[in-house]
């Protein structure tokens, strides 16, 4: 049996493990075989975060260069800094909000999200297979909430077909056991925001 | 989660006594051992590991199953009672969980504590995954009774925070262990010399015994290659190994996981290499099992060329990420590596971690740096978030070395140069965990420095965790909180000042005042770690006032104050309300945002 590899990264706070966690969750539910590994503790604070998530069988939680299905990325330059471990041809899903490190901003960066999008969308149709870029500044005024930017972009990556067996239905039962019920319609709300 | 299997197994297992200090990436064991068992099993964070190590010992003695647990480096502060106690040994089963961190990712060494057993002559186990791990804590339990010996378990990053389906053990096969309690057998417990020298020929003659079990134990599973080339490997590095052999056709070297590291089973590895003409080891941290490899050639007259750290084959520091297995296995098979086109990425920002948005530290930290302006200072900095205050533009961390060396290291610099005004810095938990012998230590001998105790009532970093200030316990019962400043007054510092850093103008004066006093004062700073609560109204940048002058940005490197559009803005959904950088904006343009 093939195994999925996704490849979740982004910066610490913005909720990369939750996605990852509930996705494992929901790949368990089905009685499929999971790994993941996230990065916690002195990583998390602010800097670049990255998480591996394999569905299928597999010794090791870690995904090899070139081997990722699917790369779900929550910020822009993170997107492009995991691009080496995707498959020639595979799946991006990106946020397309930069989030300026304080390192940048003190050297007066000119770092601009629009500089990663395009670079991306260069890359479309060849290194990159398909391309899914979500406008994180409409989505999070359209639900009116900043926290659920992590269900907008794994509720596009499940309903492409880009979890492998995992389909959006596994991932909202999933999110009914994780996540308290007063937040449950912001979530659904969330996963089937993104055209896809 | 690998530390949430370790610690249902340990539930499973019947532990009754637990005991840790935390320290990423262990502590996820002890947190689920407290929140899952059914409140029979008795679980604290010890004031630090050596404490957690002693209140172990003495529940494995009384015949308790006992499981304690800490990262490598916590092991050093352990090692006292760990050595002596394998000489005296225990009467119940006791596991000593001990997280290693390649990378480092998140620690301040590489140490490796396969060599730590090694040296320390107690049994070592290895787990590749977090289902061996689940496993091999009821063998861990069974070894540590059947030789009354102290038994290591040793997991590291990749397996304690990796999460995996696997099969755990029914209720109704839980085991139950009921200890007998402390028998008085002053012969057995009490550490003499004689004692030491008849136990420790004990010890090395169960370790040649234990070698020779070790070879037979199914966990060390050898997979026939079809070349007479050998890999051995260990814990992740091996699932890795295991990956690209099995996504590879054609010819395949054999293979051997090594997971009771020591004693070393000798006799298996002796016959694997037999059947092999080469080796190559991959392992991470020390070239552990490659030196012992090299030792079984030697002693068995062996032929075999062993390849790995020791040879420069394998990187000597660091993690053995897949990419980097690939090229190893590569160029040991003479195979192609998958070549990738290069690719030509825009220059991406660093982003190293930095303090939260309204973390009270940054505001202690910046208090201190306003106050001591001009002056020839050392601030030396402690383990903890705090340890972040190193970054530009705080750039306030000197120092770090280990947890509470902070306060030695800057009476030190203080020896050489009498006129540097020197500065500790060390949060609420690491005081706890070992400064206050520092403490001592520069009244009794009366240095000239100032101590500044960050104290946000938890223990920040790895995940908030109560200590002895806290004033509850990992059981949840309330206790009376240890005060700080009781403490230092006990101790004889005559100058303590508690002091909100949020407010800063009161903060830079009470700093400058006490820092020009002589002998040993101390200032607290206390403001709750800002994770632990709501944000408050967050700020807004009036721009009618705002002269983009970036004060903010420079003076204190907020994540919440960025530049959006080429102006000073507030993230309203980063900022924690603290409201720091509005008492450093020159033209009041920063204030709270209204309401709408």
């Amino acid at each position: 049996m093939s195994t999925t590899n996704i490849i979740l990264c982004g910066v610490g706070g913005q909720g990369t493990v939750l996605a990852s966690k509930l996705t494992a969750a929901a790949s368990m539910a089905k009685g499929l075989n999971v790994r993941s590994a996230e990065t916690i503790g002195m990583a998390q604070r602010g800097g670049s975060v990255l998480s591996y998530l394999r569905i299928g069988e597999c010794a090791s939680p870690l995904i090899n260069n070139g081997c990722a299905d699917l790369i779900i990325g929550f910020e822009p330059a993170e997107t492009v800094r995991a691009l080496s471990y995707l498959k020639e041809g595979g799946i991006v899903i990106t946020s397309d909000r930069a989030m300026m490190p304080v390192t940048a901003a003190l050297q007066g960066s000119d770092y601009e999200g629009s500089k990663m999008t395009d670079y991306l969308k260069s890359l479309e149709g060849g290194r990159i297979g398909k391309l899914v870029i979500v406008n994180t500044d409409d989505a999070m005024r359209d639900l009116g909430s900043p926290k659920v930017m992590n269900m907008v972009l794994l509720g596009a990556a499940a309903r492409g077909g880009f979890l492998g067996e995992v389909t959006i239905d596994d991932i909202r039962q999933a999110l009914v056991k994780k996540v308290k019920p007063q937040f449950h319609e912001l979530n659904f709300k969330a996963l089937e925001y993104a055209s896809v | 989660m690998g530390n949430e299997a370790i610690g249902k197994a340990c539930i499973a297992a019947g532990v009754n006594v637990v005991a840790g200090y935390p320290g990423t990436p262990s502590t996820e064991v002890l947190e689920t051992i407290a929140k899952e068992n059914d409140g029979s099993i008795y679980v604290e964070w010890s004031v630090n590991e050596k404490a957690a190590m002693e209140v172990a010992a003495g529940a494995a003695y009384s015949g308790a199953r006992t499981l304690v647990t800490m990262k490598q480096v916590g092991l050093n502060v352990a090692s006292d009672p760990l050595m002596s106690l394998e000489y005296v040994g225990v009467q119940g089963g006791m596991v000593v969980l001990v997280a290693d961190d390649p990378g480092p990712i998140s620690s301040q060494t590489e140490q490796d504590t396969r060599t730590f057993a090694e040296y320390s002559k107690v049994p070592c186990f290895d787990p590749s995954d977090a289902k061996e791990a689940y496993e091999m804590i009821f063998e861990a339990f069974e070894l540590s009774e059947k030789y009354n010996t102290p038994v290591f378990m040793r997991p590291t990053t990749r397996v304690c925070h990796s999460y995996q389906s696997i099969d755990v053990r029914d209720y109704a096969e839980y085991e139950d262990h009921r200890p007998d309690g402390f028998v008085k057998d002053s012969k057995r417990w009490v550490i003499f010399p004689k004692l030491s020298y008849a136990n420790h020929a004990k010890i090395e003659e169960r370790n040649v015994g234990l070698s020779d079990e070790f070879s037979s134990d199914e966990r060390n599973t050898v997979t026939a290659g079809t070349v007479r080339k050998g890999i051995v490997a260990q814990g992740i590095s091996y699932a890795n190994v295991k990956d690209i052999l099995d996504n590879t056709e054609g010819q395949k070297p054999a293979l051997l996981k090594i997971s009771t590291p020591f004693p070393f089973p000798e006799k298996l590895a002796c016959k694997f290499l037999k059947s092999v003409d080469e080796v190559l080891v991959i392992e991470e941290l020390d070239p552990y099992i490659e030196r012992h490899l090299l030792q079984v050639c030697g002693k068995y007259g062996v032929n075999v060329k062993i390849t790995g750290k020791l040879t420069g084959h394998v990187a000597r520091s660091g993690e053995n990420m897949p990419d980097l297995v690939q090229k190893y296995i590569s160029d040991f098979m003479g195979w192609e590596l998958p070549s990738f086109e290069k690719m030509n990425t825009p220059e991406l920002p660093v982003r190293p971690p930095v303090l939260c948005a309204g973390c009270p530290h940054r505001a202690s930290f910046y208090a201190v740096k306003k106050a001591m302006k001009g002056k020839e200072t050392i601030f030396a900095g402690d383990i903890g978030c705090y340890t972040l205050g190193n970054a530009m533009p705080l750039d306030m961390v000197d120092t770090c070395l280990c947890m509470g060396a902070g306060l030695g290291i800057a009476q030190g610099v203080g020896r050489v140069k009498p006129d540097t005004k020197c500065f500790a810095f060390v949060g609420d938990s690491t005081f706890f965990a070992s400064a206050i012998t520092g403490v001592v230590n520069a009244v009794y001998n009366q240095a000239d420095m100032t101590l500044i105790v960050l104290d946000n009532s938890t223990t920040a970093m790895t995940g908030h965790q109560p200590h002895p200030g806290t004033g509850h316990t990992m059981m949840g019962e309330f206790t009376d909180k240890i005060n700080i400043e009781n403490i230092l007054r006990g101790i004889g510092v005559e100058t303590v000042v508690r002091q909100d850093p949020f407010k800063l103008d009161e903060a830079v004066r009470v700093v400058k005042k006490v820092a020009d006093e002589p002998g040993v004062k101390a200032i607290i700073f206390e403001a709750p770690c800002c994770v632990l609560f709501k944000p408050e109204t967050p700020y807004e940048v009036d721009l009618d006032k705002c002269v983009d002058c970036k004060m903010c940005i420079r003076e204190i490197g907020c994540p919440g104050v960025v530049l959006k559009d080429g102006h000073v803005a507030v993230d309203p959904a980063l900022c924690n309300g603290c409201g720091l950088c509005s008492q450093i904006c020159p033209c009041d343009a920063i204030g709270k945002a209204v309401k709408e």
